[in-house]
């Protein structure tokens, strides 16, 4: 039942798009300026009074759920956080939610950056998101933080043949060799899955080119909405799943909470997310609607 | 002579690299060279620090346009330049990562950079109504197409998509709004895209060879083209 805050919001935003669609019949045009309040209202009242949604795995990211889900315990599984921070409200989502699955799933996780950005955006994940939730995960044995490397798609080329020329030690200088997850790991070749989280270059798509098809390596992927579908035709062969934007983090959180108890209680940033998004993308339709009214009426132009 | 070696260079670097591809002893050269650009690569931090410096420094000396705000670039680059090489306030010892939680440089990173970066971004949303508003008009047949495709998009993002077309029985389950967005991303986004990825690799392949030929100078500078 939704509470006192959401009718409001809602009446609010939907009572004045009504008076907008209104005035418009009349031949006024709409100032930007109350696009811009409208917008803002839709994204922060759902924020304030929360409104979620019940959301089911589409088939594209239910592939890469099912991947991960059926990996043997001690599969090696790498995850690159190439992203900053303006993709994190995005990409942050899908990145928490799918190294919660890998660890609660006994995979041996390999964390990674190509961006610059990326390793502080993963150093404070890692602290204060998912492993706080793993109190018997064990840095070395369990997981690695091998950090950013710069040269981009250089780095990818030498790590699918090679890791330890690029990342002799991990991120506190502990050499790879004495880490259990790196114990039989030369090179990408030998890891289970990767998974490659940004949207920007480096990014999945260079992980497909440079390390997937060359070292037949399975690669899933987590990108910002408007990379999406660029990266569609590598899948699915090339790329076995694809999370696009907040809508594919909510559907992959909506599904570890569906199909493992111990999730019940995470936080859900992509699902609380979702409510902003979808009132957000109302307004947006809304207003295209009245733009196409305006555009149809006899040309008065008055603004209000 | 001064356009000679570059050429050579050129020419001789991208075949090999081509070959490296063909021959299987020689795939070992690509990585090699890879490693060599990585490291001149190196290089171009300093020389893009430097610059910045210099850059920013002759303006405040000049009092040129908006000299203040490279008060402002310059601080900021060398505050994090010092806490990054320093490690200023980081918990473990010299070893332990420069973003270390609690470190000066993760510390600024999480209450400055981001923050800044995330509103940047944000804004987006509001041009893009602002945009959509304007821009998605039925003028013609190739805009109304593209208006209810972006219609069909926008509404399959989110759950009211399956809520007002969930009735249509399964087998008209193609009608249901997240299923015919589904199917836009599939075929005809998925044919567009395709088309110019090729399309880009035939140019790259193309460009490449004028390069390699030495056909294409213009990278040696307006006087050598």
């Amino acid at each position: 039942m939704p509470n006192l805050g959401v009718i409001i919001s809602l009446s609010v935003i939907f009572g004045g798009l009504a008076w907008l669609a209104y005035r418009s019949i009349k031949g006024y045009e709409i100032d930007r300026r109350v696009i811009f309040v409208f917008i803002g209202i839709a994204v922060s009242a759902p924020l304030l009074f929360p409104i979620t949604f019940e959301e089911k795995a589409t088939p594209i990211v239910e592939r890469l759920f099912n991947r991960i889900d059926e990996l043997p315990a001690g599969s090696r599984v790498l995850i690159s956080f190439d992203f900053d921070p303006a993709m994190a409200p995005e990409v942050q989502p899908m990145a928490n939610a799918i190294s919660r699955h890998c660890l609660h799933k006994g995979h041996k996780v390999i964390f990674m950056s190509l961006w610059g950005t990326g390793q502080s955006l993963m150093t404070a994940a890692l602290a204060n998101d998912i492993l706080p939730g793993f109190p018997e995960k064990k840095d070395g044995r369990d997981f690695v933080n091998i950090g950013y490397k710069a040269g981009n798609e250089g780095v990818l080329n030498i790590i699918v043949s090679d890791f330890r020329k690029m990342f002799p030690t991990d991120v506190n200088g502990v050499p790879l060799d004495s880490t259990e997850v790196f114990d039989g790991i030369e090179s990408c070749k030998d890891l289970d899955l990767i998974v490659a989280l940004g949207g920007g270059r480096p990014g999945p798509k260079e992980w497909v080119l440079f390390v997937g098809d060359p070292g037949n390596v399975p690669i899933g992927v987590g990108v910002a909405a408007v990379v999406a579908p660029q990266l569609y035709p590598y899948y699915p062969q090339q790329i076995i799943g694809i999370l696009g934007g907040i809508k594919g983090a909510a559907e992959y959180e909506s599904e570890l909470i569906k199909r493992h108890e111990r999730f019940a209680d995470m936080p859900t940033p992509g699902l609380r997310m979702m409510g902003p998004q979808t009132l957000a993308h109302m307004v947006i339709m809304f207003f295209i609607i009245i733009g196409n009214v305006v555009f149809f009426m006899t040309g008065r132009k008055k603004v209000i | 002579m001064r356009r000679f070696v570059p050429l050579a260079i050129t020419f001789i670097v991208g075949t090999v690299l081509i070959l490296s591809v063909f021959i299987p002893p020689a795939q070992d050269l690509n990585r090699t060279f890879t490693l060599y650009f990585d490291i001149i690569a190196v290089f171009a931090f300093f020389l893009g620090g430097g610059n910045l410096l210099r850059v920013h420094i002759n303006k405040l000396r000049m009092k040129k346009r908006d000299w203040q705000f490279s008060i402002v670039t310059l601080s900021g680059f060398l505050i994090m330049l010092a806490a990054g090489l320093f490690k200023i306030g980081n918990p473990g010892d010299i070893a332990t990562a420069v973003d270390a939680e609690g470190s000066m440089f993760q510390t600024v990173f999480n209450y400055v950079l981001n923050p800044l970066q995330s509103t940047m971004y944000s804004l987006l949303a509001f041009f893009v109504a602002s945009a959509s508003y304007r821009a998605f008009r039925a003028k013609n047949r190739e805009a109304t197409l593209l208006l209810i495709a972006a219609f069909i998009i926008l509404l399959g993002r989110t759950p009211f998509g399956l809520m007002l077309t969930g009735w249509i029985p399964e087998s008209f389950s193609i009608l249901q709004v997240p299923n015919l967005a589904m199917w836009i991303m599939n075929s005809p986004n998925l044919a567009g895209q395709r088309a110019i990825i090729i399309g880009i690799g035939l140019g790259v392949i193309s460009m490449s060879l004028r390069l390699i030929l030495g056909v294409e100078r213009s990278y040696l500078g307006d006087d050598n083209a």
